[in-house]
């Protein structure tokens, strides 16, 4: 019989190579499934993962795809290091785009160079405003964080619906829920002209490299590494672990909520309803494909942006289903875990015992 | 000598731009569908006009489609994707990719958009939609009909003009020969989600309901409605596989003509930036086969209503109509003109509950 046994120390090669391992086996089984589809592996393969590469709008495009994935995973990571799950981050992301856009709104039509600013802010605390939530029930009541948060996605998205729907409504609109576009002022600035790259993808580098120092070197990151591998240990380190549940959850809401806004006022131009596209879940896969660590992280946003884009081409070049795409997507999660697994554990055989 | 002639021939092929196909080159048509081809309902019936396309014209055209795109930040790549690859003409099939086609729209003046049950048009950019609200007032006459519990259940996706004149216009009708019939309305702020879509369905059936409505793009509540033993219509599409006693009839989108037509005009040259919305006369609204559980006298009537559609004598919003708060719309024998139809954001009198805003 198979058997998983625990290794004694997990295997160091595998925990970094499990990355590139799962990336490896979902292109095999990826290709596998693309076969069966009547596709040619190869093509589809080099059409997700090479093609895009190649070309500068697909290129751009990843960036702008990966800028909410990686500012979103990096404040994750932090919780999730120290054991903190915070699995709401798309309502944070929604939150931070009513709040922020909201505040563009109030100033619909004024100049200024500090408008943009004022509304990140206002779209980091709306953010972290509503971590706020999981994190005073979870140190007040013990409330389950993760059930927390994730239940708030579904209010957030309601709330937004109902606010483009009533308060932030498009005036000239015929009454569709949306709001008016931002003017420019409230519009991030586009870094490079043609495409879609925006001052956001800049702030969401600044904040990897701001994440990885904070972890590496500073108190907070300590705590947050020791917390996470032995609370009990941490406590009599003087660790508080009410202010670090508040610290993390705070963190994370602030930069999904910071994500979220500069979706509006980026890529989207004004708040509709659809405009959580799921970043909050998919950044979930990024910080564990990143390996929880924000170098890793942007490498992992980038990966998954890729995949995105490179999914989308596949479709219409060789009309391979959407829903197959996502089969693809989710194999990268299920093989990252799987790898993982095998690197703290090995397989062994057992011979049957007699009965 | 030879390569200058290249060089002007390649001038050439380079300045003819997409928007010519000059016999050679298929012309290329992309579509953006908001839920998978296989919905059987909203954007299937898009793909059927595509489908219409290619049997048309043949060779002479190539589609390609992206479905289940999501109407946020990834729309515009999406349809950006199309122009870039050379499509001539590209159709955007849900009101949430209104202003990223228009971006688009302005960064490739060569290529031609149509934009379905929008409102903002450009040079490049045409608006097309149906006018389904009469459908629905010939299935609310039959619903109206139908109903033993005098409750009929409405699954609505988003309270914009259009799923709201449906639920107007499919309430009037079912009042008109009922006038004890209630509607309970369930808002789903989805199209496409067989999930929230059959948990719909049901707790409309737990209210009571017996004959179920619906605006959003899977037969998910037909099938609920076939389990359960009541009626349901095929919305988008006729639906019929899904609920073979359920059925009673079906509002179905018929958007091929139109597709070929628009297609024509670019391969001719002759296309121009309009606004269609058109209804059951010229067709691109249909209504599907009467079931036989519809008694011979509610068939007849509901073909009359029809025929009165076609022939212009009957109008979905004729007065006397009043607004759910009791105030005056509409006077004896007023029609309802086209611009209140398109911002309608409020119910007529005696719907229930209250108008999500």
């Amino acid at each position: 019989m198979l058997i998983l046994e625990r290794r004694p120390a997990p295997s160091r090669f595998l925990q970094l190579a499990t990355p590139v391992l799962a990336l490896i086996a979902t292109m095999i089984a990826g290709g596998i499934l693309f076969a069966f589809l009547g596709k040619n592996p190869v093509e589809a393969i080099r059409v997700i993962f090479f093609d895009p590469l190649f070309d500068s709008y697909s290129r751009s495009e990843i960036l702008v795809k990966a800028a909410p994935l990686v500012l979103i995973a990096t404040g994750l990571a932090m919780g999730f290091r120290a054991g903190i799950w915070n699995i709401g981050a798309e309502g944070q992301f929604i939150i931070g785009a009513l709040t922020g856009g909201a505040v563009g709104l109030a100033f619909y039509g004024t100049d200024g160079v500090w408008l943009l600013p004022l509304m990140a802010l206002a779209g980091a605390l709306g953010g972290c405003a509503w971590a706020m939530i999981p994190a005073i029930l979870k140190i007040r009541f013990n409330a389950n964080e993760i059930l927390v948060s994730l239940m708030l996605v579904y209010v957030a998205t309601l709330l937004l619906s109902a606010m483009v729907s009533g308060p932030l409504r498009d005036p000239d609109g015929f009454n569709f829920p949306e709001s008016r576009q931002f003017h420019d002022s409230a519009t991030l600035p586009i870094l490079m002209a043609g495409t879609r790259v925006h001052m956001g993808i800049l702030v969401a580098l600044g904040v990897v490299v701001a994440a990885y120092v904070i972890l590496a070197r500073h108190l907070l990151g300590f705590q947050i590494r020791l917390y996470g591998q032995a609370p009990r240990a941490a406590r009599f380190a003087g660790v508080r672990d009410h202010i670090l549940i508040a610290t993390c959850l705070g963190i994370s809401g602030a930069l999904a909520g910071l994500a979220g806004l500069f979706e509006a006022a980026g890529p989207v131009g004004q708040l509709v309803p659809a405009l959580p596209a799921g970043y909050g879940f998919t950044a979930i896969i990024v910080a564990f494909l990143g390996r929880l660590n924000p170098l890793g992280i942007l490498l992992a946003g980038l990966v998954m942006a890729l995949t995105y884009i490179g999914g989308e081409t596949a479709q219409f070049s060789l009309q391979i289903p959407a829903a197959a795409i996502s089969v693809f997507q989710g194999m990268l999660l299920f093989f990252l875990l799987a790898v993982d697994v095998l690197s703290t554990y090995r397989l062994r055989w057992q011979g049957r015992r007699a009965a | 000598m030879k390569f200058v002639k290249t060089l002007a021939a390649v001038a050439a092929l380079a300045l003819a731009g997409p928007a010519l196909s000059d016999g050679h080159e298929p012309m290329k048509v992309g579509f953006i569908y908001v839920g998978p081809v296989g919905d059987f309902g909203w954007s299937y019936e898009h793909d059927q006009g595509r489908k219409a396309i290619e049997e048309a014209f043949g060779d002479k055209v190539e589609t390609t489609y992206l479905e289940s795109v999501p109407e946020g930040p990834d729309a515009e790549r999406a349809i950006r994707q199309l122009a870039q690859s050379g499509h001539d003409l590209i159709f955007t099939t849900s009101f949430g990719y209104m202003n990223p086609t228009l971006k688009v729209a302005e960064q490739f003046p060569d290529v031609k958009f149509e934009h379905a049950t929008g409102f903002k048009r450009a040079d490049n950019v045409s608006v097309y939609s149906g006018r389904f609200y009469e459908g629905r007032t010939v299935l609310g006459h039959i619903a109206g009909h139908m109903t033993e519990t005098n409750t009929i259940g409405y699954i609505a996706s988003f309270p914009i003009p259009e799923v709201v004149r449906g639920i107007n216009s499919a309430y009037l009708a079912a009042k008109a020969v009922n006038p004890d019939v209630s509607f309970k309305i369930v808002w789903v702020n989805t199209w496409f989600d067989p999930a929230k879509e059959a948990d719909a369905a049901n707790a409309l059936i737990e209210q009571g309901a017996d004959v179920i409505m619906q605006h959003t793009d899977s037969p998910a509540a037909m099938t609920i409605a076939e389990e359960k033993g009541i009626y349901a219509f095929g919305q988008a599409s006729d639906m019929k596989q899904f609920g073979p006693n359920a059925r009673l009839s079906s509002i179905i989108d018929n958007w091929g003509p139109y597709y070929v037509a628009r297609t024509q005009a670019v391969m001719d040259g002759t296309w121009e930036s309009t606004d269609t919305w058109d209804g059951i006369k010229p067709g691109l609204t249909e209504i599907g086969e009467f079931s036989d559980k519809i008694p011979a006298e509610v068939q007849a009537s509901a073909q009359a209503i029809i025929d009165g559609i076609v022939d212009g004598s009957i109008h979905s919003f004729t007065g006397p109509i009043k607004k759910q708060d009791g105030s005056d719309w509409l006077a004896e024998g007023e029609r309802a003109d086209d611009g209140t139809l398109l911002g309608m954001n409020f119910y007529v009198e005696g719907i229930e509950g209250e108008l999500p805003n």
